[in-house]
């Protein structure tokens, strides 16, 4: 088991045609992913190593049977590009484009909230269940199958933890990068609940950051409903108040958001917050037992 | 992006919120000239991106030519809490009758706008809301449906503002949404928004952000970012497509992506160290984007020592030696480098940065083992 993508995974990618789009397309492929079909406007008809190209994605979805879209289109088409696959259908859209306005995202965000498709991102490197399924930038090849479920508001810090997890003999069930923008698709809470129903997954990992309060809330989440463990990582504790540190969504306001408030609030209820990425293995082997 | 007063009143002028009548001036010659043009009494207020100008001395009447003249000599140049005033905007003065506080701002934690009216206005928002938290009623607006009447109506009758005035404060704050959504904002503050004796409402001062991101489908206004307000690291990092944020620490810091960048300011921290600096210079950074960040890091003077801390996964780690191999060709720098790679291509890139021999060059296995040994170098 893994969640939100696996060998049942049908992929259609907008801005396949891209320089970066067929880049990572054709390295989901080569990992397994089932990648079907690819969707660039007046492109229609040609194909990408193979991969069909269509001109909608409504003519994507009921050529291919995609069910899941990959979003690689500029910022300034990007939210027009997830609303188009959640037309056409798609019931998954990993959105992995960084720069989208703040208000497409709101739009887009509270228009989803009324269907029944799940937006993962934007600003995100997408999801990977190893041995399964990569949709998206992450590089699998630091990753094996295992019992970790790790969410991240980070894509390279994810690299370097689940990497330390790695390290210490831990592989994951899945890894999804939930985006560092201000208006993410998913939340923590969101991808934690997967987790929690997913039997494959025996402890979660969350890696949070700087920024609004989807870990303070979290944290509330976890002690109400959550009966695996969990230990969390907040990046950002020397980050100071009014600049945005890389991420759009990653900035102290005033001050809300801290990276000390997080921790905090987790600590609160009960997760183990580690201090720095090598500890987040270590609280690991000691609630799972030592692999190494 | 924060805009000055004037720069947001340009926005409100252009979506129908009424504002007093005014000019921008730099110098004391064409702040006396705005004030003659508009009449006296006018206002002469300071333009800086920090609240409490005011109780600063930064905002004053002036009945005439000479005290305008005298204002306008004694606000520019002054420091208002740490920002130095360049600018000024001369405003026609207005007669007070009631001051409100009115605000559209972006609700991360509820995804929506949330609009926000008060009939205690013109003084610190905090303040209010601890002296009297049902003073502020707040509305969250549904961005698919909009500002409706009705949202103005229940906001200005929750606040208790007078009945004459329900009608006028709903349309007023359905402009200052169209602000909001149009111009891209993250915020449109108006503190205060002003009732004059004649009953009119007006928007006496205007704090507006917008988004970065939107900025694409606003040129006039991305042609108002103040570069003079700006850092000259930060400056010459953004002409650089760099990602940089000045901190006042020792320890130069690079990276590859946010959250790594964060996590090693972090570590350097715990290590007893003080980080100069944040730079991510992205995923998949090439040769050149690391030169370029080597250079804009040493352009730092306090910098005592400089970490790389690259966990390569679409980047490369050989490409990051190659870029840290050529800036030295171009830089010589006089402070210790500690570099750790990690990820791919990382043993490719170990042994390009030993087969250069690179003066004062550390390499480091571990993040954790890379904080402290630059920490120990930088003194």
């Amino acid at each position: 088991m893994a969640v939100l993508v696996d060998r049942d995974t049908r992929l259609c990618v907008a801005g396949i045609t891209g320089r970066e789009g067929t880049f990572h397309t054709l390295r989901n492929r080569d990992y397994g992913t089932s990648v079907v079909a690819g969707v660039t406007p007046g492109k229609g008809g040609q194909d990408v190593d193979g991969i069909p190209v269509f001109d909608t994605f409504h003519a994507a979805v009921s050529e291919t049977g995609a069910n899941t879209a990959m979003i690689f289109v500029p910022p300034r088409f990007a939210a027009d590009s997830i609303l188009e696959a959640e037309d056409a259908g798609a019931r998954l859209i990993v959105a992995i484009t960084e720069g989208i306005p703040a208000h497409d995202e709101l739009r887009v965000y509270n228009h989803l909230q009324r269907g029944d498709s799940r937006l993962i991102g934007p600003n995100c490197p997408g999801i990977l269940s190893p041995g399964k399924a990569n949709v998206g930038i992450i590089p699998a090849q630091f990753f094996t199958d295992g019992n970790v479920g790790l969410v991240s508001r980070s894509g390279t810090l994810t690299y370097q933890i689940g990497n330390e997890l790695a390290q210490r003999g831990f592989g994951n069930s899945s890894i999804v990068g939930i985006g560092g923008d201000p208006v993410p698709g998913s939340s923590f809470i969101d991808i934690i609940a997967l987790f929690e129903g997913d039997p494959e997954t025996e402890l979660i990992v969350m890696c949070g950051e700087i920024g609004g309060d989807d870990e303070e809330r979290a944290a509330e989440y976890i002690a109400e409903h959550v009966a695996k463990p969990v230990v969390a990582y907040i990046a950002g504790f020397t980050a100071p108040p009014g600049k945005t540190m890389g991420h759009a969504g990653a900035i102290v306001s005033g001050s809300r958001g801290t990276a000390a408030a997080k921790a905090d609030a987790l600590e609160a209820k009960g997760v183990r917050v580690a201090r720095n990425p090598t500890q987040v293995a270590d609280l690991a082997s000691e609630i799972l037992g030592a692999r190494v | 992006m924060d805009l000055l007063e004037y720069q947001g009143k340009q926005l409100f002028r252009k979506h129908g919120v009424p504002a007093p009548e005014g000019r921008h001036a730099a110098t004391v010659p064409e702040a006396v000239d705005a004030a003659d043009e508009l009449g006296y009494p006018v206002v002469i207020k300071a333009q800086v991106q920090i609240g409490g100008r005011g109780k600063a001395g930064g905002i004053k009447v002036a009945g005439n030519r000479p005290e305008a003249e005298g204002h306008a000599e004694a606000i520019l140049g002054m420091d208002i809490r740490g920002f130095t005033v360049h600018e000024l905007y001369v405003e026609k003065a207005s007669d007070i009758a009631e001051e409100y506080y009115a605000a559209m701002v972006f609700d991360r934690s509820a995804k929506k706008p949330m609009a926000m009216l008060s009939r205690m206005g013109g003084m610190d928002v905090e303040e209010v809301a601890e002296r009297d938290p049902e003073a502020m009623r707040m509305l969250h607006v549904d961005p698919l449906i909009g500002f409706q009447h009705f949202h103005g109506r229940r906001l200005a009758f929750e606040a208790g503002i007078a009945e004459d005035l329900i009608r006028p404060v709903g349309e007023m704050l359905g402009k200052l949404y169209d602000v909001f959504v149009r111009e891209d904002a993250t915020l449109v503050e108006v503190n205060p928004l002003l009732v004059t004796p004649e009953r009119e409402v007006i928007a006496l001062d205007a704090k507006v952000t917008v988004d970065d991101n939107a900025l694409f489908r606003h040129p006039d206004v991305a042609e108002l970012r103040d570069l003079s307000a700006e850092d000259p690291q930060e400056r010459m990092a953004k002409e650089r497509g760099l990602t940089y944020v000045k901190l006042d620490g020792n320890v130069g810091i690079l990276g590859n992506g946010a959250g790594l960048v964060m996590s090693t300011l972090d570590v350097v921290a715990q290590a007893g160290g003080r980080p100069a600096n944040f730079l991510d210079a992205g995923g998949g950074s090439k040769a050149e984007a690391i030169t370029s960040a080597v250079e804009v890091i040493l352009s730092d003077e306090k910098v005592g020592a400089v970490l790389f801390n690259i966990f390569g996964g679409i980047t490369r780690c050989d490409e990051v030696a190659k870029g840290l191999i050529e800036a030295f060709r171009q830089v010589t720098p006089d402070v210790p480098f500690v570099v750790r790679l990690d990820g791919t291509n990382d043993e490719a890139g170990r042994r390009l940065l030993a087969e250069a021999d690179l003066p004062n060059v550390h390499t480091e296995a571990t993040m954790l083992g890379a904080a402290e040994r630059v920490v120990e170098l930088a003194g």
